[in-house]
């Protein structure tokens, strides 16, 4: 028990009087998810547009509405025809053009299609035309549903505008702020993991490329104590960076926990344990520095961001990389923090993913032990 | 297997693929004895210490230490050597003190006499004024001095240190050897390797390898014994060209270059009067012609050529 208490103050030792590393280890997470933060969720901010709107009635300036109370489109000129959206988009002044034709009050008045024309400036980066053509879409279909309900609502009672089906709309498309709060939560197990992994996949291997291992193993120190005394101080730097993180996203991007915080650190503790343990049993594996590097990055790390359902939902994937997913802590836990962050869920109803979560962390933990050999 | 060896090899093999280090080697080490192992690099003595630390598995053979089987009881032994490998393995980023308290807590030093004991090695180091240096920063010196206080922080009764003067200077090495003396004395046993020959000059007992083999094992006198013919040391000008002119002349067991001076064996003694005669006629002046103790370097020397089926000659150092 000693021992134990042995390596970890060494282990503090080598941390501490490297304060330039500390310092990186203790602010890059931080500044991460705030470059990733804004980055992502700042890529529905408003878009500018240019509206040519011929009808000027009272239907088309409805229709306007929406576009702009949506928070996405911001109306940066009006123009008189076709020709002048154009040499406005061209000319990189607007990045969406609305035209709306003369006869569009008319046509909504009788009853007929109303005709819409949508510019979408196509040499932008793909995703962003991709996002702009569905926000679009998204709210054409919506304005023109609440007109064709409006109409019916006209034909049966002369009750004047329904108010319910105004905003039952705007709740349904809030994309800001929904956008914030589901990646800001997909972000925190991500960094986490890189740090726990960064910390930690270098614990053995370093000690035996720069021989101070040759030096241990001939001691009769034990797996296990190495093993714990190593994880423990980068415990404690990891939820370091998960309370700052947490701090961060209240502060910066207003999002708070919903549901119960002891629940969410406790969870996350069992997480890092988790990803620490992946690292060392990485660092066990490897010959080298280089080696626990690759390994670390490319059988945890960019799995972890592409299959844990951190950007891509994981309903659609083929059954092995669904399995693989399965085996990464990472899967797990986002769906706890996702769901004790955003729906106040308690983690009573969360079994399905605290025990996998548990179980993987205590294989891989273990599994460190077992593998590490007291051999050169 | 008999406790009265501190240690015991038996036609031990280690292989690297299809590379062997360590080939069939067989000796043994009384207790209290100091053992020196001496060969060039790439002999095979850092991959022997290895298996006998418990640290690498032998590919077959046996080997025991205070009656432990290396691949059987590791722990057991590691419990009772201390270990200063070849290359320096302590933490730079920890004081001597930090380094040796880590390594006395690791090896469960008791801790009623622990800071006494750690204080009698910074004495006995010479670490005092050190010992709140960061490690990486100290001498080379410093640091195997530091090496061995944590190698003997937990009394053990058997030592390896493998190269452990390397790179230190003559003073230095002497005081460490005393020391080394001193601890054999009081009854630890010590396999030492070394590329100084007048080292070996400590020991009770040598082993010499080559190529992974055992070519030599005895005491050093034995092994001065074993050299047949008489030594002279010919101080000459320009013993390169001496060399080269005594190439020719018959009986001439071995010779190689000291420094200005020239070892030559002779199969007779007889014959140092045919030597200056042939050196005279190539006009080369000889300063002085001695018969000489051969050293471990020419018993070395000596030895690793009876293996080679032609004999040629080695410049020394
Ligand atoms: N793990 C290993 N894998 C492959 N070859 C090895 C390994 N360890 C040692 N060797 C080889 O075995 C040979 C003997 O090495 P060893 O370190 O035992 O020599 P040494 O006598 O200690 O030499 P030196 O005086 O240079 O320290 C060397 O040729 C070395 O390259
Ligand atoms: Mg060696």
């Amino acid at each position: 028990m000693e021992r134990l208490w042995t390596i970890m103050r060494k282990e503090v030792y080598h941390i501490w009087r490297d304060p330039r590393t500390l310092g990186l280890i203790l602010l890059l997470p931080g500044l991460l998810l705030i470059l990733l933060g804004f980055g992502i969720s700042g890529e529905s901010q408003d878009l500018s547009m240019v509206v040519a709107d011929l009808s000027k009635t009272d239907a088309s300036r409805r229709y306007l509405d929406y576009y702009v109370a949506s928070d996405d489109f911001e109306v940066v000129a009006s123009a008189a025809s076709e020709v002048e959206v154009l040499a406005f988009i061209d000319g990189g002044k607007a990045q969406v053009g609305l035209l709306i034709p003369e006869a569009f009050g008319r046509t909504l008045e009788t009853g007929g299609t109303a005709e819409v024309q949508l510019y979408v400036n196509g040499s932008a980066d793909p995703a962003n035309v991709q996002t702009i053509q569905l926000k679009l879409s998204a709210i054409g279909q919506m304005a023109s549903q609440t007109i064709l309900v409006r109409r019916i609502t006209h034909v049966g009672a002369a009750t004047g505008l329904s108010l319910p089906i105004d905003t039952f709309v705007k709740t349904l498309y809030n994309p800001n702020g929904d956008r914030k709060l589901y990646i800001i939560p997909g972000l925190i197990p991500v960094i986490l993991e890189l740090q726990g992994l960064l910390l930690s996949a270098l614990a053995i291997v370093k000690e035996r490329e720069q021989g101070t291992m040759e030096q241990l193993i001939v001691t009769t120190i034990k797996p296990w104590e190495l093993m714990l005394g190593k994880i423990i101080p980068y415990l404690v730097v990891s939820t370091f960076t998960l309370l700052s993180m947490l701090a961060l996203s209240q502060l910066l991007f207003g999002i708070t926990i919903a549901g119960s915080f002891w629940e969410l650190l406790g969870l996350s503790l069992i997480f890092i344990v988790g990803s620490l343990g992946m690292g060392v049993l990485i660092s066990n594996l490897a010959q080298s520095q280089m080696q626990a590097m690759y390994l670390a990055m490319f059988i945890v790390l960019i799995p972890s961001i592409i299959l844990s359902g951190m950007i891509y939902p994981r309903d659609g994937m083929p059954w092995a990389s669904l399995f693989y997913s399965e085996l990464l802590p990472v899967t797990h836990y986002l769906t706890i923090l996702r769901a004790i962050f955003l729906r106040g869920v308690g983690a009573a109803a969360l079994w399905p993913s605290i025990l996998p979560l548990i179980g993987l962390s205590i294989v891989y933990f273990v599994a460190s032990i077992f593998v590490f050999r007291k051999r050169i | 297997m008999s406790a009265e060896n501190a240690i015991e090899i038996h036609d031990l093999v280690q292989r690297f693929g299809s590379f062997t280090a360590v080939d069939h080697v067989t000796f043994s080490v009384p207790r209290g004895e100091i053992f020196g192992l001496l060969g060039p690099n790439g002999a095979g003595k850092t991959t022997t210490i290895r298996i006998l630390c418990g640290i690498l598995l032998p590919t077959s053979g046996r080997a025991s230490v205070l009656g432990f089987d290396v691949a059987r009881q590791p722990e057991e032994i590691k419990k009772r050597i201390g270990y200063m490998s070849q290359k320096f393995s302590l933490y730079g980023d920890l004081t001597p003190q930090e380094n040796l308290d880590f390594y006395a807590s690791i090896y469960a030093v008791p801790r009623a006499g622990r800071a006494g004991r750690i204080s009698e090695l910074i004495e006995l180091s010479g670490l005092g004024e050190h010992r709140k240096t960061l490690t990486r920063n100290l001498s080379g010196a410093w640091r195997q001095r530091l090496a061995l206080a944590c190698a003997i922080v937990h009394r053990p009764p058997m030592l390896f240190l493998d190269e452990a003067t390397a790179g230190v200077d003559p003073v230095s090495r002497r005081e460490f050897w005393d020391l080394i003396y001193r601890m054999a004395g009081e009854g630890t046993s010590v396999l030492a390797t070394t590329h100084y020959m007048d080292e070996a000059e400590y020991c009770n007992q040598i082993g010499m390898m080559h190529a992974g083999e055992l070519i030599a094992l005895a005491s050093p006198d034995a092994l001065r014994a074993q050299m047949p013919g008489t030594l002279l040391q010919v101080d000459c000008a320009g013993p390169a060209q001496a060399f080269q002119v005594l190439e020719a002349m018959p009986g001439i067991l071995e010779m190689a270059i000291h420094g200005a001076r020239l070892h030559v064996s002779l199969a007779e003694p007889g014959q140092a009067d045919e030597l200056q005669r042939r050196l005279g006629r190539a006009g080369i002046a000889i300063r002085s012609l001695n018969a000489i103790q051969p050293s471990l370097e020419d018993i070395f020397l000596y030895m690793v050529q009876q293996r080679q089926p032609t004999p040629t000659h080695v410049v020394g150092e």
